[in-house]
């Protein structure tokens, strides 16, 4: 969950980190009182969105005095970013900046421990930098179960080059950065660019922080104190008929998880899951030249009739012709009652379960018991001597023919 | 009427014991059977979620209770 800038700062603010004087305004005319809180020097007007691109969208400006912040406002608020609404606007004191770095702490998911990526190179694209200039770039893994010792972010900013002044000032910004991200349960904690001054001081002028979605419970006094209601999805779009429909289904029965969905308009249902399998198995279909009709997530042994409703729900999206009814191996979900639930679903939708199901691929726990009933309803199935790829490869091509 | 791919059957001999039908209702996971004043009742629309545990079978003399896959 992606917070706006303004509460980035403002959980930055709590921690100590180094910030500039900042207002946030919910309408253009109060822009005027804000650039004289700010002391009525240079201001810089930032859009409130969950999205990157703001300046190439025209949603940042700059105002030497107050009419020209208002107007900045005034120019701001309609924009759309990728589609997003401006929330409110960030208006802050201009800086005079001398350098810029970059410090991210996210999740290593090939390593299982968070990294700090840090650079003394920041305010542009970091993976770009990593290209061109990766004796620029740290990576810096540190552990979730021994206790964060300052000399790790010290370590961090020192691999770039950094040394004497600079070197001791950042590296408590890099610490407290660390310990918010686990914290707080983030997956992302970003301070691009974190600026030193003119005068030899350090601001953090732009963050990002995403939030495990899981995890809101748990910090649910920090969010209200930050203003985000629990109804606040922070997804890059309002859920859609069908995933709103795909969520009671899963939240209708306890058993195993069936119905998280996210929507595509292609023809190509998918009942699909198994960790990481349900984004390797889309990303098969894709490169099969497939349409998938949906993204969805069945893991965790669903109960018959939470497999049936979702293969259900999926079979009444318009434009769908066939299932694919795929899944990594699995051992903590049964394939024999995924089978009876896919099968079932086709046929309470009217469906003959031999044409619908472009192909079944789930091996593993009860599999021989499944295969009886997939063999019964004249399924095509495979097991796990056919790779995900190619059962994607196989599902696509039926729709073909 | 059976389900689609599971029926179970309990012995006439066995269905109106009050005793039997409580055990029965207890055990299994999937709430296949319930227990009413007049014996073990089958929930129909619960029998396609039967996981084949067979936790039912001791619940009943030996015999009693049979659990026929539909699709073998
Ligand atoms: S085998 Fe298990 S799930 Fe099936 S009816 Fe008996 S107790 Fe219930």
């Amino acid at each position: 969950m992606r917070f706006y800038e303004y509460e980035a700062k403002d959980l930055f603010r709590r921690h100590g980190l180094p910030l500039g004087k900042s207002q946030t305004i919910d309408r253009p005319e109060e822009a005027r009182s804000a650039f004289a809180a700010l002391g009525g020097g240079p201001v810089v007007l930032k859009s409130q969105v969950l999205s990157g691109g703001r300046m190439k969208a025209g949603a940042v400006r700059f105002a030497d005095d107050a009419a020209a912040a208002e107007a900045a406002a005034t120019a701001i608020f309609p924009i759309r970013v990728n589609g997003q609404e401006c929330r409110s606007i960030l208006v802050e004191e201009k800086t005079k900046v001398a350098k810029e770095y970059f410090v991210a702490i996210t999740w290593d998911g090939r390593a299982k421990r968070p990294v700090c990526v840090f650079s003394d190179m920041g305010g542009i694209d970091i993976e770009e930098v990593a290209l061109t200039h990766p004796d620029h770039v740290s990576k810096t893994h540190f552990s979730t179960i021994v206790p964060l010792m300052p000399h790790v972010a010290k370590q961090a900013v020192a691999a770039t080059g950094v040394t004497g002044s600079d070197l001791n000032k950042l590296a408590p910004i890099v610490f407290e950065l660390m310990k918010i991200f686990l914290a707080y349960d983030l997956t992302l904690a970003e301070i691009n660019p974190l600026a030193k001054l003119a005068d030899g001081r350090f601001v953090v002028l732009d963050g990002h922080i995403d939030m495990e979605a899981e995890a809101r419970g748990q910090h649910k006094k920090l969010l209200t104190e930050l203003g985000i209601g629990d109804d606040e999805t922070r997804q890059a779009r309002p859920p859609t008929a069908f995933e709103l429909a795909g969520a009671r289904v899963n939240a209708a029965d306890h058993r195993g998880v069936a119905g998280n969905v996210v929507e595509f308009d292609g023809n190509l249902g998918l009942v699909i899951g198994a960790g990481g399998g349900s984004l390797t198995l889309f990303d098969a279909v894709r490169k099969h030249g497939g349409k998938p009709a949906n993204y969805c997530e069945i893991g965790g042994n669903p109960s018959m009739s939470k497999a049936k409703e979702l293969t259900k729900l999926i079979l009444s999206k318009p434009g769908v012709e066939k299932i694919a009814v795929m899944m990594n191996v699995v051992s903590n979900t049964r394939v024999d009652i995924v089978a009876r639930g896919v099968i079932k679903g086709c046929l309470e939708a009217g469906k003959d379960p031999a044409e619908t199901i472009a192909i079944f691929r789930i091996p593993g726990a009860w599999e021989e018991e499944g295969f009886k009933i997939l063999k019964k309803y004249g399924v095509d199935f495979c097991d796990r001597s056919v790779s995900m790829h190619d059962a994607a490869g196989r599902a696509v091509a039926k729709l073909r023919r | 009427m059976p389900g689609t791919f599971i029926d179970v059957r309990v012995d006439a001999s066995v269905a109106r014991d009050p005793e039997i039908a409580k055990k029965l209702e207890e055990i299994c996971p999937v709430s296949i059977f319930e227990a009413t004043p007049g014996g073990v009742r089958i929930v129909e629309s619960n029998l396609d979620e039967c996981v084949l545990c067979d936790l039912c079978l001791p619940a009943a003399p030996e015999g009693k209770i049979q659990i026929v896959k539909l699709y073998e």
